[in-house]
């Protein structure tokens, strides 16, 4: 009868338990990647190669999506801003709102699901391969070699994929309301210039994005090196690292809007 | 893949990064670089500025020919001191009036100029003396209602007089 | 006093989450020997390896490489004796993005300053040495088993180790391309000098090239000797590894508390 009531809650607090000791190891793992950046960040070219791979790749979903929300922002926007006689407004909603909101989030889901997940899985496979045990059985430390430079390559090219993706959902916006309803082109780019600051909506639209570059690669690399060395142990933290990132991408927006806006 | 190709790659997308916050800054938010030496200041002192923000639009005819750079209350004399940085091409006669007006009927609110007719024109750091506050819209309302008010008492007063 | 022995191990235990796998385990080996650790799945024989290379510290006892304690070793001493000791992977574990060429370079690179002329020349012969020269373009993804094994050899030798560590290097290959690591161990171990110790269950190939064998069964060292001892060696245990038979004192049947007919419920009639 007890039995009943004490397993769910001895259940409920293993799980919190295990929790947090996962975001206290993330966390040292975040500080080891620190202090083993210098050796990666000094051969540059390791970065680099992981850019590529991280960012280059995802250029075209990030150009195709950016296009695709520009384009239903300024169709939704358009029909809604008409009804109140006021669709002149449309440059500066299209703007604003992928600007502060949707540029930084969806590029960084977008991101999570395209580089995180590849990052995780082929972290993951090097460890079930014993590829990170071969590394440090040769003196050389995987998280200097392996995790560090992935970690800096999505912590660059977020920024980067975020802006591209406000730029060519400015463009759909452009699209849809100047070339396909017909409002009038200077009135698109005038009223987007009125409304939108440098560094209030610019500036801080792209610390946001750091801000997720740095968590989505975080839990990317961590779920990687983390992972059970099977190829279930992998499979599940490939899952893992797109389910957390995407909960952290929103969460973390809602506190850093609530502090910058 | 090769090296040296993964190098282009990666720098065609460092590229586009910056071409696209250059875009964004220059295109979208019309950063125009504004140095100290293309603006002159200009103050005004207000005894009501209702919802002036700073940043918000000087124009003149409609024209935008600056900014509002701080707002702040005068506590000897209990106004509000709004300081504006204005373009140096627009030069303003000495009797130039100030107001604060709203553009639309729920809009954001702005400092319109009026030029007036002396040859003279205002110096960087000249106060302009003609100013009208903003019309608050309760009050507004509640003269309106007041004077309606009025109105109906002295209405009432007539019928009152006639039932008699 | 450096002693004749390279590696020893003295009173080793070694648990992994209270499950005890090394029991008190006494091993030593000579400079210069290729020795043999033997032993079922399952039974601590990759745990001493990574004692022995630092990736785990044992909870008792000394391993000492060259009169060295690893458990006592500092990080960079750690390094250092990782620098003189050559890995071999079950599965060779070969760095999947890398081309063999830059495999078998990637020791040279991370713990050299030779220049690139030379690192070239160093991966040539490497790879001449195993047979394998003319492969430095290819991806690991297109070798065969047995050919990753051989760059995965040539990449561990690529620093002129002093020891060895091999782990179950014969595991999953067809038996021409086991005769040929068998040959290239005992090739590189005789022209190198390097000490060298081999974990395998591969009883008969082993015995051909080896100098000495230790068996190891349930964490404990049972059996040891020349490959003729232990051809001749009366022991039970041992006549039954070497045989491969069934079951013998190494049981067929999983150690249950239950038998099987309690489960089934044949007997006594279990189920009312």
């Amino acid at each position: 009868m007890l039995d009943f009531l004490i397993s769910p809650l001895r259940k409920l607090g293993h799980t919190s338990i295990n929790a947090i000791w996962r975001l206290g190891y993330a966390s040292r793992f975040l500080i080891s990647i620190l202090m083993y950046s210098g050796q990666s960040l000094m051969r540059f070219s390791l970065v680099i190669r992981e850019v590529y791979f991280a960012g280059v790749l995802s250029l075209i979903i990030i150009i195709v999506s950016g296009l695709f929300v520009g384009m239903v922002l300024g169709l939704q926007g358009y029909n809604t801003l008409a009804r109140f006689g006021s669709s002149d407004a449309l440059g500066a909603l299209v703007a604003l709102s992928l600007l502060r909101e949707l540029g930084p989030v969806l590029a960084a889901l977008l991101f999570a699901s395209r580089s995180g997940s590849a990052m995780t899985a082929e972290i993951g496979l090097m460890k079930t391969t014993e590829q990170l045990d071969a590394m440090s059985v040769m003196a050389v430390n995987p998280v200097a070699r392996v995790v560090a430079p992935r970690f800096w390559a999505g912590v660059i090219s977020m920024p980067v994929l975020a802006a591209l993706f406000n730029v060519m959902g400015i463009f759909g916006g452009y699209l849809v309301g100047v070339v396909m309803i017909g409002l009038d082109a200077g009135t698109y780019w005038s009223q987007m210039n009125n409304a939108v600051d440098l560094h209030f909506d610019v500036v801080n639209g792209l610390i946001k994005s750091l801000v997720f570059g740095i968590a989505v690669t975080l839990i990317a690399v961590f779920e990687g090196y983390d992972a059970t060395p099977t190829a279930a142990g992998v499979s599940s933290a490939t899952t893992r690292t797109v389910v957390t990132s995407a909960l952290v991408i929103l969460a973390l927006d809602f506190v850093l809007t609530a502090f910058m806006f | 893949m090769k090296r040296s190709t993964i190098d282009l790659w990666v720098g065609i997308f460092v590229a586009i990064g910056i071409a696209c916050v250059v875009f964004l800054s220059l295109k979208v938010a019309n950063l125009t670089p504004q140095s100290a030496d293309s603006t002159y200041v200009l103050t005004a002192d207000f005894d009501n500025i209702g919802g002036l923000k700073i940043k918000a639009p000087v124009k003149s005819s409609g024209v935008v020919v600056g900014r509002v750079t701080n707002v702040e209350l005068d506590t000897q004399r209990y106004v509000a001191h709004v300081t504006m940085a204005l373009d140096r091409h627009y030069q303003f006669s000495r009797d130039t009036s100030a107001e604060i007006l709203t553009s639309g009927l729920l809009g954001e609110q702005y400092v319109g100029l009026t030029e007036g007719g002396d040859p003279d024109t205002l110096k960087p750091g000249d106060r302009i003396t003609i100013t009208s506050s903003a019309l608050v819209l309760e009050q507004l309302i509640s003269k309106f209602m007041l004077s309606f008010a009025e109105k109906g008492d002295s209405n009432s007063g007539k019928n009152a007089s006639a039932a008699q | 006093m450096p002693s004749d022995f390279f590696i020893e191990l003295r009173n080793v235990s070694f648990a992994y989450d209270r499950r005890l796998i090394l029991k008190n385990i006494n091993l030593r080996i000579p400079r210069g020997q290729l020795v043999a650790i033997m032993g079922g799945s399952g039974s601590g024989k990759t745990t001493l390896l990574r004692l022995i290379s630092g990736q785990f510290r044992p909870q008792q006892g000394e391993v000492l490489v060259d009169g060295k304690d690893v458990a006592k070793m500092g990080h960079a001493e750690l390094f250092a004796h990782r620098r003189r000791m050559g890995m071999l992977f079950q599965f060779g574990a070969l760095f999947t993005d890398l081309s063999v060429f830059d495999n078998v370079a990637f020791p040279l690179r991370e713990h050299t300053d030779l220049p690139e002329s030379m690192i070239r020349d160093l991966v040539l012969m490497k790879l001449n040495a195993v047979g394998l020269f003319g492969t430095q373009e290819l991806m690991p993804a297109e070798l065969s088993g047995g050919m990753a094994r051989r760059v995965a050899l040539a990449r561990a030798i690529a620093l002129d180790p002093a020891l060895m560590l091999y782990d179950e290097p014969f595991t999953g290959l067809d038996p021409i391309s086991l005769g040929v690591i068998a040959l290239l161990i005992k090739k590189l171990n005789d022209a190198l000098g390097t000490s060298a110790i081999m974990v395998t269950h591969d009883v008969h190939k082993s015995l051909d090239i080896v100098d000495h064998v230790y068996f190891v069964a349930n964490g404990e060292v049972i059996a040891e000797g020349t490959p003729e001892q232990v051809r001749a060696a009366a022991s039970p245990w041992v006549q039954q590894f070497v045989r491969g038979e069934a079951d013998g004192p190494v049981h067929f049947a999983y150690p249950a508390n239950r038998g099987l007919t309690d489960d089934l419920g044949v007997e006594g009639g279990g189920h009312a």
